[in-house]
């Protein structure tokens, strides 16, 4: 049953009458039956810069900038380099699952970076970030705009394309089950004469530490807020509404630092790819602490 | 309607002692207050005798009682409760009663001017009707079939942060698809989706207002930059809270493809 | 004159706080034309101010509970000088009340079972208070202001009455003035409810705000209605003393009800030394039994043990505050010290979350950490309009209040959590007997033009005006006047002196000049109310100069007993051409079938 065909709204709202389009609305727009310009304020087309907040408004935007343009470069970079992504038992999070046709031109990177990349430019906090710093829309609260004509939101495409962030949050689950596989594999070590010892390097902390951020990140999400109990009116009332409770109470909980995650993961997503990619290339020399063996002292060379 | 520009003058209070002159015995704030109406106005600044833990509400009607009777300002409780007061300080949207002067530097002058968003009346006082007309429009409550009204406390915990709004429309004034762009008919502002969240998910309500909040509440129009969030005194978290929520309960049932076409199969 | 425009409404409800909503609801539901008016925008009203509960005899949580307990406490905590019958209604229809309004959409706090919860207050006998948190109020106004809404009702927003008409004796409508443009209105109604709340405004320290003008009780007198026992002022015991601005800021009773404890500035708990002998056997004995008693009520279970002594009556907290301060115990900035900081942290954050950033806020205090400083704050007036209590119509054909507005109910003392609730049963009343007299009222009642005309010139004069002071002086004075003459205690010579005061006040209040235009102008607006809380404080004063005893809110040091033939009486005030007439009148007997709810009870009435 579509909501929009069987609302009794208007019943309910007495004497009032349907919202209709209002005169100035254009069609196919929402409308809230307010005749357009009708109430404008002095705020009206104000554009950037014009603000009479007197502190520095314009410092995070610009910190929000730098910071995703120079995280971003990087990640562009790497993901196109198509190689020093592997280095024995690491693999950069940037190429993992690790799929290489024959056919594919190009860097395998990119065959599965639009998952993760989909996640995080649909999530509901990037977004926030990026319609400041790179859009001026607005670029701080109570200043001007930089384009404050033909506004809508997230109506029309490409932004209409936000809906569908759960389902890129789908695939960041499948991913994340990877990335796990990743670290456990991280802890085993290929020794020249064959077998496996398992110890701790600098890239298993580099992997472990990312894909923790990650998952922090992932199960923050407010898709998945939503998804596990969010949508319930009244846990009491329904099936299993306890355990829906607590999921959706955790997850509230993690939610509530979405941002820091965000910005965590993408620094420890890009480090974890640099790590690997500087020790395959040699620059710098991994280290490894075998844990298999109790006579093998540690700072043993990996491989 | 004539222009009422009013220019620091003496009161015919008794404390009309001149400006400074109060100086040497107390502390004094400067205010550069908006006095003017729909046909235009200016600043005019005026020195206020500061006591401890005075807000900018305070000072206002000290220059109404002192220096200038006719200045316009809307105020009930004082107390952050009704919000009433609502202002933009020095260019920040804030409730005038909550706003301390001691939070401001000494030497810096605070100014105090009328909501951006909504059309001047006089001073400090915008007309906020719009408001009134899209609440009007909002599904009311209806209790669902077969509500027995027995529920937890967890079950509204949730819903009481919604409840606890005091309609100070300061997230009206922030928010820029009302400010900016003017879209108050396509838009129903961060004050309206706390209001349907509360409604919404209310344990008892039976009323889906998913096709209102996508087609007449305009919720595809926010982009969820949380200036909202950021102004609201009574901290509501208005984004996260409600506004994403609701645009997830919009996705469920107009973006969802696989949920449109199960619903396609299934007839529900 | 000028042009004005008109409005036509069988029912005319003034004041959109929560008798007035309720009113309105009632009204539209009987089919007659309801038109509402308010002096601020909608939803502003005081009634967001509410914060302890809603007082309702739904025995969730103390199953003992019933209307009978109900009717007794609010007897005893009006000394008997309520009047029994809407002391009987009130007890009896609030818990419908309540229930109505969560079907309406309210969402109170919930027991274990899924059920409202209830909250201690003072002078109730069993956990009574309905509440959401510490913002009752806000959760009241926002359900009835959407059924307002919904119903299609016009809302007149930011619009003054300033005078009721009749036509021989009956009501026949109302002028108001528009404060955001200054042009005149004028209603043209068979029936008006008032229901605008108090006169808070006439004192400096007050947890009112400035609608509280007693606008309704002088249109009501202006038009020939009787007021009754307003020498009846509750000082609420707790409101904030400091800092300076927010004077004055109520202190919600229920962090008291949560187990809030006060002491004078040498640490003594003196709540025990001012509790009535008569009533001493109704609280905790000592520390242990209140201390048992907190954890009972933080732990949601039943006990046996009696409530703290912070849970008396406002009327003897606020004396006994007000004493301990007077006789050098007070804190640094003159109250005394109410401590809630021994309960957990979260708990009070959950509770009372509003108080919390109040004194965060506001006076850089974390009442969980440490004590507020509070004092006695001007806050209810128990008088007002005489009302009948079945129907709320007062003594002029036509003409109902409501809520604050009216009196009755609370006798010489309101409990906590009694005012909710009377704005919801008696709200109902009056909206639905003034949709009842519109129905069966014949024609259609005439307004006379030159009356129209007068009003208009009146409300202006103070503009034409070249000479004059300020209202705010005049107001200023006012406040001043009845903060030291007709304050928490009274004596014979400052009532009388205040009398003279309040007389030269009215004259000045006469000539006062405003400036500016009539465009959204707060100096005029003010001189215009100023009238009105002039002629309310002088009913307050002459009241309190018959009442030669101390009953309930109204303590004379001269007359420190109660009089037994004084609490037979009422004092009504009433208009006699330009002067105020003050009458005894007696209060009705209650029947025998109530008489014994207090003969089971073993207490005495009376």
């Amino acid at each position: 049953m579509n909501p929009h065909s069987d609302r009794s709204w208007a019943g309910g709202a007495g004497t009032l009458a349907a919202p209709s389009a209002s005169p100035g609305a254009l069609p196919g727009l929402p409308s809230t039956g307010v005749p357009a310009g009708s109430f404008r304020g002095r705020g009206f087309g104000e554009r950037l810069g014009a603000t009479e907040r007197e502190d520095a408004w314009w410092a995070q935007p610009l910190a929000q900038a730098i910071g995703l343009g120079l995280l971003g470069l990087y990640a562009t970079w790497a993901a196109f380099q198509g190689n020093h992504y592997e280095f024995g038992n690491y693999l950069s999070p940037f190429y993992s699952p690790l799929f290489k046709p024959s056919w594919w031109p190009i860097s395998p990177a990119i065959l599965i970076l639009w998952a993760p990349l989909g996640f995080r430019a649909t999530c509901y906090y990037y977004r926030k970030a990026y319609y400041r710093a790179f859009f001026g829309d607005p670029a701080a609260c109570a200043v001007g705009e930089i384009k404050s004509k033909g506004y809508c939101g997230e109506l029309k495409f490409p932004f209409v394309l936000q809906n569908l962030h759960r389902y890129f949050m789908y695939l960041a689950l499948v991913i994340l089950v990877i990335l796990w596989y990743d670290v456990i594999r991280s802890f085993a070590f290929a020794q020249p004469n064959g077998g496996f010892r398992i110890g701790i390097g600098g890239g298993t902390l580099a992997l472990l530490f990312n894909t923790t951020l990650l998952s922090l990140y992932t199960f923050s999400c407010h898709s998945l807020r939503h998804l596990v109990g969010g949508k319930l009116d009244c846990f009491s009332c329904v099936a299993a509404g306890g355990p829906r409770l607590k999921a959706w109470s955790a997850v509230s909980v993690l939610n509530g630092h979405h941002m820091g995650f965000a910005w965590w993961s993408l620094f420890s997503v890009c480090f974890a790819d640099l790590y690997v990619r500087l020790c395959s290339m040699g620059v710098i020399h991994d280290g490894v602490i075998y844990l298999s063996s109790l006579f093998d002292t540690a700072g043993g060379t990996g491989l | 309607m004539t222009q009422t520009m009013v220019e620091s003058r003496p009161g015919t209070a008794t404390a009309q002692a001149p400006a400074g002159e109060g100086q040497a015995r107390s502390r004094e704030a400067v205010l550069r207050v908006f006095r003017g109406d729909a046909s235009g106005g200016s600043e005019v600044e005026y020195r206020v005798p500061v006591a401890p833990g005075m807000v900018v509400l305070d000072a206002i009607h000290w220059i109404q009682a002192h220096r200038a009777p006719d200045l316009a300002v809307r105020w009930n409780c004082k107390a952050a409760k009704c919000g009433s007061c609502s202002a933009e300080v020095n260019g920040k949207p804030s409730l005038m009663c909550k706003t301390r002067l001691d939070h401001f530097a000494q030497d810096r002058t605070i100014s105090v001017r009328p909501m951006k968003t909504f059309p001047i009346i006089k001073d400090l006082v915008t007309d906020v009707s719009w408001n009134y007309e899209v609440n009007k429009r909002i599904p009311p409550f209806k209790p669902r079939p077969g509500a027995d009204w027995r529920w937890q406390q967890s079950d509204v915990d949730r819903v009481q942060e919604f409840r606890k709004c005091i309609e100070c429309f300061l997230c009206q004034d922030v928010c820029h698809v009302l400010r900016t762009h003017e879209l108050k008919h396509q838009f129903a502002g961060p004050r309206f989706f706390v209001r349907i969240a509360g409604l919404e998910m209310h344990p008892m309500d039976g009323e889906d207002r998913s096709g209102f909040l996508k087609d007449h509440a305009g919720i595809g129009l926010c982009n969820i930059t949380k200036c909202c969030t950021e102004v609201c005194p009574e901290s509501i978290t208005i984004t996260d809270n409600a506004i994403i929520p609701l645009k997830e309960r919009v996705v469920d049932w107009f973006y969802d493809p696989l949920r449109m076409v199960w619903r396609k199969l299934t007839g529900r | 004159m000028e042009k004005y425009e008109t409005h036509e409404h069988d029912v005319l409800v003034i004041g959109a706080g929560g008798a007035g909503l309720r009113a309105t609801i009632e009204a539209a539901h009987q089919g007659v034309s309801v038109g509402l008016v308010c002096k601020s925008l909608l939803g502003k009203a005081h009634t967001v101010m509410a914060e302890g509960g809603v007082a309702a005899a739904l025995a969730h949580v103390d199953p003992q509970d019933g209307w009978e307990t109900h009717f007794r406490d609010t007897m005893k905590g009006g000394s008997f000088l309520n009047h029994w019958r809407m002391a009987q209604i009130h007890a009896q229809e609030s818990p419908d009340r309540v229930r109505e309004l969560e079907h309406w959409g309210a969402l109170f706090d919930r027991t274990q079972d899924g059920r409202i919860l209830q909250r201690a207050f003072g002078g109730h006998t069993w956990k009574r208070l309905a509440h959401v948190g510490d913002r009752t109020g806000l959760e009241m106004i926002r359900t009835l202001q959407d059924q307002v809404v919904h119903l299609g009702v016009p809302v007149y927003m930011e619009c003054t009455i300033t005078r009721l008409f009749t036509e021989g004796g009956r009501i026949a409508g109302a002028m108001a003035y528009w404060r955001e443009s200054g042009r005149f209105v004028v209603f043209r109604a068979k029936a008006v409810v008032i229901a605008t709340g108090g006169v808070g405004k006439s004192y400096k320290v007050t947890s009112n705000s400035w609608e509280y003008s007693g606008d309704g009780q002088t249109l009501a007198y202006e038009a020939g209605a009787e007021l009754i026992d307003l020498e009846f002022v509750q000082f609420h015991p707790t409101g904030m003393v400091w800092p300076p601005g927010v004077m004055g800021l109520l202190v919600t009773e229920g962090v008291r009800g949560e187990g809030g404890i006060l002491r004078n500035a040498k640490g003594e708990r003196f709540m025990w030394k001012y509790l009535p002998e008569a009533r001493r056997h109704e609280y905790a004995v000592d520390e242990d039994e209140a201390r048992r008693w907190v954890e009972a009520a933080v732990e949601n279970r039943q006990t046996d043990d009696k409530r703290p002594p912070e849970l008396s009556t406002r009327d003897n907290v606020a004396r006994a505050i007000y004493t301990e301060v007077r006789e050098g115990r007070g804190t640094p900035h003159g109250g005394a010290y109410l401590d809630i900081s021994y309960l957990p942290a979260e708990r009070v954050q959950r509770k009372l979350p509003s108080m919390y950033h109040q004194f965060m806020e506001l006076a850089d205090v974390d009442i969980t950490q440490q004590p507020m400083e509070v004092g006695p704050t001007m806050h209810y007036m128990m008088g007002g309009i005489r009302v009948d209590p079945d129907t709320a119509s007062s003594t002029v054909p036509g003409l109902y209040a409501a809520g604050e507005a009216a009196a009755g109910l609370h006798g010489a003392n309101r409990l906590g959590g009694n005012s909710l609730s009377d704005l919801l049963v008696f709200g109902r009343r009056a909206g639905l007997s003034a949709a009842q007299y519109a129905k069966a009222l014949a024609s259609n009642p005439r307004l006379d033009e030159r009356e129209i005309e007068r009003e208009a010139g009146e409300t202006l004069a103070p503009f034409e005006r070249t000479s004059g002071e300020s209202p705010y002086d005049v107001h200023r004075d006012l406040q001043t006047c009845m903060d030291r003459h007709v304050g928490i205690f009274r004596v014979q010579e400052d009532l009388e002196l205040g009398l003279k005061t309040l007389a030269t006040l009215k004259e000045r209040a006469r000539k006062v000049r405003v400036e500016g235009t009539r465009l959204y102008n707060p100096g005029w607006h003010l001189a215009r109310d100023l009238a009105n809380m002039i002629t309310v404080s002088e009913g307050i004063t002459r009241g309190a100069l018959l009442r030669k005893e101390s009953r309930g809110a109204h303590s004379r040091l001269d007359h420190p007993s109660m009089d037994p033939a004084l609490g037979k009486v009422n004092f009504c005030v009433s208009r006699a051409g330009e002067e105020m007439k003050v009458a005894a009148t007696p209060l009705p007997e209650m029947p025998a079938e109530l008489r014994y709810l207090f003969e089971m009870a073993k207490e005495k009435v009376g």
